[in-house]
């Protein structure tokens, strides 16, 4: 019985073998590059539709939050009584200020559009970076050190996620007369850092028991060296998956907050902002709530898209 | 206090200076961890020296407590949950348990370092090679990244693994078993330390890998003329190049030997049923021996002797009174030198 196996393997392939065997020669030793976690990761992305999409998006998005008058000539804060209500959108002017029509003080809604990205990724960027440094900080602390400093701020990250997120942002931005968009940043990290110290501290926990942290250890390097250099790159990953996906949630946060009057001041041109004063008209004149409300959602769906692809790609689990 | 260093540094200082002296000395060392089920004891009073050029091998099964030692040794140890009740560990006659954490970390690297099991885990995988091998030097010796670089090339070389210069931006998953060990002797000898202590370096190769290390290993050791610590489990792998064995069992040095002196005639029932139960040509058809019963829960190690047992030469004194280690002597009375057992029935044993 096996001999007749082996007769058939030998019998069957013949020459194809050997010319499998010469194309793989051919292709010769493949370049050997580097293949860290971060380049797989790269790897996967760049064939991941879902992130192209959202990445492109945000690209989009952060330009028009830094060149806005890249995008129109019209400033948002002209306004002309005479198109007051009247401004309906004109679908076919295409990036003329009228395109999207005017709002209740005939300001043009499309330049309001362009120049409220700027509010709305200020915040939700201001707001991720803050986060991610404050909980990367306290989560590294308490998962490195462990006992009673874990114990006290793990505690302490308890206590700030008992606090419900949107109502403890109204009563702490309801205290400042005058609020920027660093007040509301520093309101909204001030809440939002337990999420991101949790998922560090096991991170930390898990990395400070691996071998090559014992070893560096036992080859004498410090503490600090020992948790930036050894622990923080390994830890890195399910960090970065948490704020990228945070960072939707921030934006709408921002929308959220400003709608209900205690987000930026009402100088400010915000696309929360502008939903509540759209709100206003919204059987008159439906477009001057449902523009800005839709690139709210533009904006969130393409931050959470692109979290959603980042984690897929960084995490081994889910491939 | 460096020109002091340099003067123990070579060779010829060494010879006339630390004769008298130890590099390393563990006194009555006991560590203990607290466990849901109680203090578990896993070394309990164990003692040794190495000196400069010289290789001890522990010797001892998993839980005996020879991986536990060395940790205490390189201060490494988990504590809580462990915790060293007694002893002393002299390096060059100063107590390491009581110097400051800054003081320790100091030794580490730069006078003790060590070689871990496993090189894969031991390695962080997202730092490339260079990298790691070049912090050694950038952290202890403040070198620019250039020369860190240039460096690392070296010791690579030095442990001859093959294009080092071109092999340095490599990450640890891209080297083989063998040469990930390799690069690990290469980070624990970066800063040409007085001593290595060397935890099972070879359980993870496999056989022939395993031989290569190890020469590699002794001939690095005679070159820097440091003392070395073998942990093992593999009686094969210390034949060749340690020059005495300590032989732990629950915690204890059971039985200590210049290493021919062990393999021709052990002293201790434990390490003659380690050594009869090795695989031997001559002995083809019959049954292997093997030490019966398993190694003690170090929660409740049994009283007396730990090995009575399994032991098959135990008496009634061997469940009462723990034996201390005897000086073992020839039939007439005259001195083995270096030689120990800590059995009642020692006697009999080595001379049957």
């Amino acid at each position: 019985m096996p001999d007749k196996t082996v007769e058939k393997v030998e019998a069957l392939p013949g020459d194809t073998v050997s010319t499998a065997g010469v194309v793989v020669a051919d292709a010769g030793p493949a370049p050997d590059k580097a293949r860290s976690l971060w380049s797989d990761a790269w790897h996967d992305l760049r064939r991941n539709p879902l992130f192209v999409i959202s990445a492109v998006l945000i690209l989009f998005l952060l330009v028009m939050s830094l060149w806005p008058g890249l995008f129109t000539s019209a400033s948002p804060r002209d306004a002309d009584l005479a198109k007051h209500y009247l401004g309906k959108p004109n679908w076919g002017h295409f990036f003329a200020p009228d395109w999207l029509g005017y709002d209740v003080q005939g300001r043009s809604i499309y330049a309001r559009v362009v120049y409220g990205a700027r509010a709305s990724i200020t915040v939700g960027v201001g707001v991720t970076l803050a986060v991610t440094v404050l909980g990367t900080v306290i989560g590294m602390i308490a998962g490195y050190f462990g006992g009673w400093t874990d114990t006290l701020l793990s505690r302490l990250t308890d206590i700030f996620l008992g606090i419900p997120f949107l109502l403890g942002a109204l009563v702490v931005l309801n205290s400042f007369d005058d609020r920027t968009v660093w007040v509301v940043i520093m309101a909204l990290a001030f809440l939002g850092w337990t999420q991101i110290a949790r998922v560090a501290r096991g991170a930390v926990i898990t990395i400070k028991q691996a071998d090559y942290v014992v070893a560096a250890k036992a080859l004498g390097a410090s503490t600090s060296r020992i948790l930036f250099r050894h622990i923080l790159p390994n830890a890195l990953a399910p960090i970065i998956v948490v704020a990228t996906i945070a960072l939707g949630g921030y934006i709408a946060a921002e929308a959220t907050l400003s709608f209900l009057g205690v987000g930026l001041g009402d100088t400010a041109v915000s696309w929360g902002g502008d939903v509540a004063r759209g709100r206003e008209q919204l059987r008159i004149a439906p477009h001057t709530l449902i523009i800005p409300s839709v690139m709210v959602s533009i904006t969130v769906l393409s931050f959470l898209m692109f979290g959603d692809a980042v984690r897929n790609a960084l995490d081994p689990k889910l491939r | 206090m460096t020109i002091i260093d340099e003067v123990a540094g070579s060779p010829a200082a060494d010879g006339s200076e630390d004769t008298g002296r130890p590099l390393l000395e563990v006194r009555d060392l006991h560590v203990e961890f607290r466990t849901r089920d109680g203090v578990a004891k896993a070394v309990n009073g164990v003692n040794y020296s190495v000196a400069a050029g010289e290789t001890l091998a522990v010797l001892g099964e998993s839980g005996s407590g020879k991986s536990v030692t060395a940790q205490a040794i390189m201060g490494i140890l988990d504590m809580p949950p462990g915790s060293i009740p007694k002893g002393e560990i002299l390096f060059r006659g100063q107590d390491m348990l009581k110097m400051s954490d800054e003081e320790r970390r100091k030794i580490r690297g730069r006078k003790i370092a060590m070689i871990f099991q496993d090189a894969l885990s031991s390695l962080n995988p997202v730092l490339s090679v260079g990298y790691q091998l070049g912090e050694m030097f950038r952290v202890h010796q403040g070198m620019s990244k250039k020369e860190a670089k240039a460096k690392a090339i070296e010791l690579m070389d030095r442990v001859k693994i093959p294009a080092a210069a071109a092999r340095i931006n490599d990450y640890p998953h891209q080297f083989s078993g063998g040469m990930r060990q390799r690069i690990m002797i290469a980070m624990a000898l970066a800063l040409e330390p007085d001593l290595i202590i060397a935890d099972e370096p070879t359980t993870a190769l496999d056989v022939t890998v395993q031989a290569q290390v190890m020469d590699l290993l002794a001939e690095l050791q005679r070159e820097y003329n440091m003392g070395l610590i073998l942990i093992t489990h593999d009686l094969g792998v210390v034949a060749d190049v340690a020059d005495k064995i300590a032989v732990m069992y629950a915690g204890r040095i059971v039985e200590r030997a210049p290493v021919h002196e062990l393999y021709k005639r052990p002293a201790h029932p434990y390490t003659k049923g380690l050594l009869d139960s090795i695989p031997r040509l001559d002995q083809k058809g019959q049954d292997l021996y093997a030490i019966k019963g398993l190694p003690p829960n170090l929660t409740r190690i049994p009283s007396g002797c730990a090995f009575n047992p399994r032991c098959p030469m135990a008496q009634d004194i061997c469940r009462t009174d723990i034996p201390p280690l005897h000086p073992v002597t020839e039939r007439d009375g005259s001195e083995l030198v270096g030689r120990g057992s800590a059995c009642h029935f020692w006697k009999e044993t080595i001379h049957g």
